[in-house]
């Protein structure tokens, strides 16, 4: 069967609405994710950035509004499209999700064996380029327990890889990284975008990777996109938003406390009077 | 209608669906084969120990109780009769059941519970790479074929069990002893109906031990929680559902 998309897709979220119950999460949200570019999708703690990653897999649909990936609309693919459509995207998620019982040669050859019938010899020489492209042919034979959070997660991107999707998603692939792996994962996603000239969507925090790391970035709050842009566009800027999330401030549009009661009225009985 | 009932048949209703669902997305392959045998092996011939044990110890005291209580009438010929018929239409597939629950069930769903927990689920999901094919059919299979083979292993030590404490430490004959169960039990009615139960016991099992791991919420408490209820629902189904097999099949 021949794959359903355009080598180099772009990714629209045209209207999209979504609420987990009362909760808003995306508020009929637009967006556009440049074809061949990395994108980084950033914003505050709870603010929809995984949910979005949710969307473009089909793990799940919106209330309202379309997910466009080239010419498919995703959240009205089902049963076999749906899976067609989940071999061109690759996904790191964020504790990597490897396969503890498998080593990381097994955990690579996976879908491979699985949606292919290439012969063992041809497998085994492809698994292996892949650990090579991640650093980490010389663990082929260890289990994931044996390696590190960092070396598991390039595990990881080596599986989400090996068959060479269009689409390239990861969720906070910096998280509880030291600056060593740091390095080797932020070298990877570029190396990988530039070399396949694929799509990659970078769901992150880490505002000072972003702009060695982007060519794209946007910014989610309330459930909205308020900014969008080069991320050295959104450093710059003045909105205020914008700029206690790239300069980390701890108090600001996005408040420090969780939404309650004034503090007088919870210890005091009552509120002070001016 | 009051929650409180509700509830349980809210959870037997979404039980039922997984494991429609479950069969509705069953797939002959080698890799299935070769993985509905590695998992023979995890939940089957990892219980050996417990089922032998355990069958061994229940053929004793069986064994001790009847002939003390036979004895009394004249009767104690007929005590490998009551063990025999005991063990192949009640006993044997019911404990067995049950150990192979607390055993290999539980394993069961604290495995799948952790995958659903650390997300290795939703990574097949995403590789288009059906989980219930891939995770739940090997294990619900593996039931299917451990559980009846494991009610073979109970009720032979567990007649073991008898002909050492009847023939090795009271001294009956062996000739009477084998005789008396050979006269009495029927291949079809007696052991037959205990191996078709074993069969029911076995898919009820290890579908709930795969349902409650399925649907097991992904934090620690939620995989701790799931493997009670695994114990608890399948103790509670066998023993409902062998009185409603007993009934039919008398």
């Amino acid at each position: 069967m021949s794959p359903p998309l355009a080598p180099q897709p772009a990714i629209r979220l045209e209207s999209v609405r979504l609420s987990f119950g009362k909760r808003l999460i995306l508020n009929d949200i637009n967006l556009t994710i440049p074809a061949g570019q990395v994108t980084a999708v950033m914003g505050p703690s709870g603010c929809g950035k995984t949910t979005i990653l949710k969307l473009i897999t089909g793990q799940l649909k919106p209330d309202s509004g379309r997910i466009m990936v080239g010419d498919l609309c995703v959240n009205e693919l089902s049963g076999r499209a749906l899976k067609a459509y989940r071999r061109n995207v690759g996904v790191l998620l964020q504790n990597g999700a490897l396969f503890t019982d498998l080593t990381c040669f097994d955990n690579v050859a996976l879908p491979l064996r699985e949606h292919t019938d290439l012969p063992d010899t041809l497998l085994h020489h492809l698994v292996l380029l892949k650990l090579e492209t991640v650093g980490l042919r010389g663990a082929a034979d260890m289990y994931p327990r044996d390696l590190s959070g960092g070396m598991n997660r390039r595990i990881a991107t080596a599986r989400a890889m090996a068959l060479d999707p269009a689409i390239m998603l990861y969720d906070e692939p910096f998280a509880g990284l030291d600056p060593i792996s740091l390095g080797v994962a932020l070298r990877l996603i570029r190396e990988i975008n530039q070399a396949r000239g694929i799509t990659s969507v970078v769901v992150t925090h880490d505002i000072d990777q972003v702009p060695k790391l982007a060519h794209h970035a946007c910014l989610l709050a309330d459930g909205n996109v308020v900014a969008e842009g080069p991320p050295e566009d959104l450093r710059n800027s003045d909105n205020a938003l914008i700029r206690q999330f790239m300069r980390g401030g701890s108090d600001g549009p996005v408040s420090f406390h969780y939404p309650a009661d004034s503090a007088a009225m919870e210890f005091l009985g009552r509120e002070l009077t001016p | 209608m009051n929650q409180t009932l509700l509830q349980p048949l809210q959870s037997l209703g979404q039980a039922v669906v997984f494991l429609i669902r479950a069969i509705a997305h069953m797939r002959i392959s080698r890799y299935q084969f070769g993985e509905t045998l590695r998992q023979v092996y995890f939940a089957g011939v990892r219980s050996l120990v417990i089922i032998v044990t355990c069958g061994f110890f229940v053929g004793l005291v069986l064994t001790l109780q009847t002939y003390d209580t036979l004895t009394r009438f004249g009767a104690a010929d007929a005590a490998s009769t009551v063990l025999a018929l005991s063990l192949f239409r009640e006993l044997g597939p019911v404990l067995t059941a049950i150990l192979f629950a607390g055993r290999a069930g539980t394993s069961i769903t604290a495995e799948i519970g952790l995958m659903r927990a650390t997300e290795q689920l939703d990574a097949l999901d995403l590789m288009a790479i059906d989980p219930l094919e891939r995770i739940v059919q090997p294990r619900l299979l593996a039931g299917l074929i451990a559980v009846p083979a494991l009610v073979l292993v109970f009720n032979s030590t567990a007649i073991l069990g008898g002909v050492f404490y009847a023939v090795f430490l009271m001294g009956n004959d062996p000739v009477t002893f084998w005789g008396s169960m050979q006269a009495t039990v029927e291949l079809g009615r007696d052991f037959g109906h205990g191996m078709l139960k074993s069969v029911a016991f076995g898919l009820i099992a290890s579908w709930l031990a795969v349902y409650f791991g399925w649907s097991a919420k992904p934090t620690s408490e939620g995989v701790a929680l799931a493997t009670t209820q695994t114990v608890i629902a399948t103790a509670i189904s066998v023993l409902v559902i062998d009185f409603v097999l007993s009934a039919f099949m008398l």
